[in-house]
């Protein structure tokens, strides 16, 4: 049987679970639809979380970026798990508390204005749009490749199977069907980098493998993809050649980012206690970390293989002569993401880093699809991570598209512009919502402002900077007040949105940008970390303005009381 | 509900169990991981050095402890100051 035939086997095996799953759990209330009518286990939460968490940016793209910059990308693993810490301390247990569906409502509420709530609405939608650019990114590279069509191409077919999925469902849809989604993902996953672990260290464990001897050279792992890096002319895989400040603004911002994007925060609203809302945000971080601890090693270790491939003698030797490449390089030369320019006129392959000279050019955000293919691993293995990529580019992607259909239908039109909508209605309206985003995030995604994981990592800086100040503070001060959360999240979106339109082109339209972030406009700050600075304006001008205002009424302060203590959780209103 | 002095206590020390976590968690990646990497270079750990371990693996494992660690310190806190489900 040909790759193709199995890879279309295992796909639609994988998809006909899930849609199966989705019919299975129609959602027939409003309140199924957004929040699952809070009956769902910690443990299936926290895999359904992991698999709404672990998009495309973390299955498909962000081992390639990790493979290609080594201990530089640290941001990601660090930031993009040690946000749940945030979550789990300083949010879930007391929105689970507030009892409401998302998190516009727990702003508006709790800063008592309707102004609050749009800005809230603004904020999540910003976040969310940009999102789904970097999940449609990564969708397009895992469909071209699996239906070996062109990327834009894959990105199409894509968009219309994600809209038909998320639309179908609802929240307890999407939940069951996530729990099945993770379970493919990570097995997807981990199999491919057990086996590459295998190969290369004899550790049948990656993360171990990561620390290993490798079993060519003898020398650890890391020391032995040093030295092929070096030969090449590439920096050290474990070299810091981005600034410091960089590096600790982007982590923070994808942390604190973590804890603001609502998607995430809206999976803590279907747990049954306040209790399940912290262990909810453990039980997912252990499933998310099943992947994240895998990742670095899925990037060394195929960085290792590919320069192997290309230099088959080793790298003091001549490279691969372009006649003899294996099939996967001919696989993916298919989809534009790989190609190769015969610079010198000697038919070889030459990899190197001094880019007059390189003639091989591989995206980041194939690695992960590839990375079977290039360590010569079976062809199940194969289907299966085309599977695994689909099932976390659409598991997200639904999520998103979910946060954003609620937040129009929900926040907008039924509590403000026509409040006697029918249930009906408001569903319609969710859906409408739900389409519109697809069809702007698919345009966008044709023309992403980076790879899959560096457009998602914008998306973190826009909640890191608008909404995770607003409910913290909403949480832990009783004094900030209506003008000072306005005023806050306002600037703390505004600046950052600027900041990275400067960087990325106005609305991502490349050719408008003024600096780039190779050469970024202040200090050593790239677009992609100024989320965290963001933050900082936010908490800053809340304080100021709230302090120079009124305090809020009474009850409000009543309210802030009560969400601190869990008693009492159980009677939190329905709708 | 229980009165407003117990409610205060109970948030007190669930402020002081959150500034205590977030310290740890501070370090270990933030810490370790980038601004104290430098410093930690002598120490070897599997062909690279203890910081690059802390940034690729370390940190979230202890990411993993804090969060449940928390979990049941707030349970019992819960019990002990009569406002749990």
């Amino acid at each position: 049987m040909d790759q193709f035939t199995l890879n279309l086997i295992v796909v639609g095996a994988t998809f006909a679970l899930y849609i199966g799953i989705a019919i299975w759990a129609r959602a027939g209330s409003t309140s199924e639809f957004y929040a699952a009518g809070r009956g769902v286990h910690p443990v299936l939460n926290g895999m359904a979380t992991g698999a709404d968490w672990m998009s495309a940016a973390s299955f498909i793209s962000m081992a390639g970026i990790i493979s290609f910059g080594g201990y530089n990308t640290s941001a990601y693993l660090m930031g993009w798990t040690g946000g749940y810490v945030l979550l789990a301390m300083l949010l879930a247990p007391y929105l689970r508390k507030f009892g409401k569906f998302t998190v516009p409502e727990f702003i508006g509420d709790r800063f008592y204005s309707q102004t609050a709530r749009t800005v809230a609405v603004i904020c999540l939608i910003t976040a969310s749009l940009t999102y789904v650019i970097g999940q449609m990114t990564g969708v397009g590279v895992a469909f071209s490749r699996f239906l070996e069509v062109e990327n834009t191409t894959g990105l199409l077919i894509g968009a219309a199977i994600v809209f038909f999925y998320a639309v179908i469902g609802g929240m307890k849809g999407i939940t069951y069907t996530q729990v099945a989604q993770y379970v493919v993902l990570i097995i997807a996953y981990t199999i491919p980098a057990i086996f590459i672990s295998l190969q290369l260290t004899g550790n049948p464990i990656p993360p171990l493998g990561l620390f290993s001897d490798a079993k060519s050279t003898g020398l650890p792992l890391l020391e032995t993809l040093n030295g092929m890096l070096k030969d090449l002319g590439f920096t050290e895989y474990t070299k810091q050649t981005d600034t410091t400040l960089n590096m600790f603004l982007f982590t923070m911002s994808l942390m604190i980012g973590t804890a603001g994007l609502p998607h995430v925060i809206v999976r803590f609203f279907t747990v049954p206690k306040v209790s399940d809302a912290r262990s909810s945000a453990g039980w997912a971080l252990v499933f998310i970390a099943l992947l994240y601890l895998t990742a670095p090693a899925v990037g060394a270790m195929a960085r290792v293989n590919l320069i192997d491939t290309v230099y088959p003698n080793g790298t003091t030797e001549a490279p691969l002569a372009y006649e003899a490449r294996p099939d996967w390089v001919k696989n993916w030369e298919l989809t534009g993401l790989l190609g190769f320019d015969d610079k010198n006129g000697d038919g070889l392959i030459d990899y190197v880093a001094d880019k007059d000279a390189n003639e091989f050019t591989v995206n980041n955000d194939i690695i992960t699809l590839a990375n079977p293919e290039i360590a010569n691993l079976p062809g199940w293995v194969i289907a299966l991570v085309a599977a695994g990529g689909l099932a976390a580019a659409l598991s997200t992607a639904a999520g998103l598209l979910m946060a954003i259909a609620s937040a129009v239908s929900h926040d907008l039109i039924k509590s403000q512009i026509n409040p006697a909508i029918s249930e009906k209605g408001e569903l319609l309206a969710a859906r409408v919502a739900m389409a519109v985003a697809i069809a702007v995030a698919t345009y966008l995604g044709m023309n992403p402002p980076g790879f899959a994981a560096q457009t998602v990592a914008l998306a973190f800086g826009l909640a890191a900077a608008s909404i995770f100040p607003a409910l913290m503070m909403g949480i832990f001060s009783k004094r900030i007040n209506n003008k000072g959360a306005v005023a806050g999240m306002i600037t703390g979106l505004v600046v950052t949105i600027v900041y990275i339109f400067l960087h990325k082109g106005w609305f991502f339209v490349a050719s408008t940008a003024s600096f780039s972030d190779a050469e970024p406009m202040i200090l050593s700050i790239k677009s992609t970390s100024f989320g965290a600075v963001g933050a900082v304006l936010n908490f800053a001008v809340a304080y100021i303005v709230s302090n120079a205002t009124d305090e809020p009424p009474v009850e409000i302060q009543e309210l802030v009381e009560s969400i601190r203590v869990p008693r009492g959780a159980g009677q939190a209103v329905d709708h | 509900m229980a009165d407003n002095s117990e409610n205060n206590a109970y948030w007190a020390a669930n402020k002081r169990i959150i500034v205590i976590s977030l310290v740890i968690w501070f370090i270990c990646s933030f810490g370790f991981g980038i601004l104290l990497r430098p410093m930690l270079a002598g120490i070897k750990i599997g062909g690279t050095d203890l910081g690059f371990w802390f940034a690729q693996q370390g940190s979230i494992l202890v990411f993993l402890v804090l969060i449940f660690t928390y979990a049941i310190k707030m349970n019992k806190l819960d019990k002990e100051h009569g406002v749990d489900e």
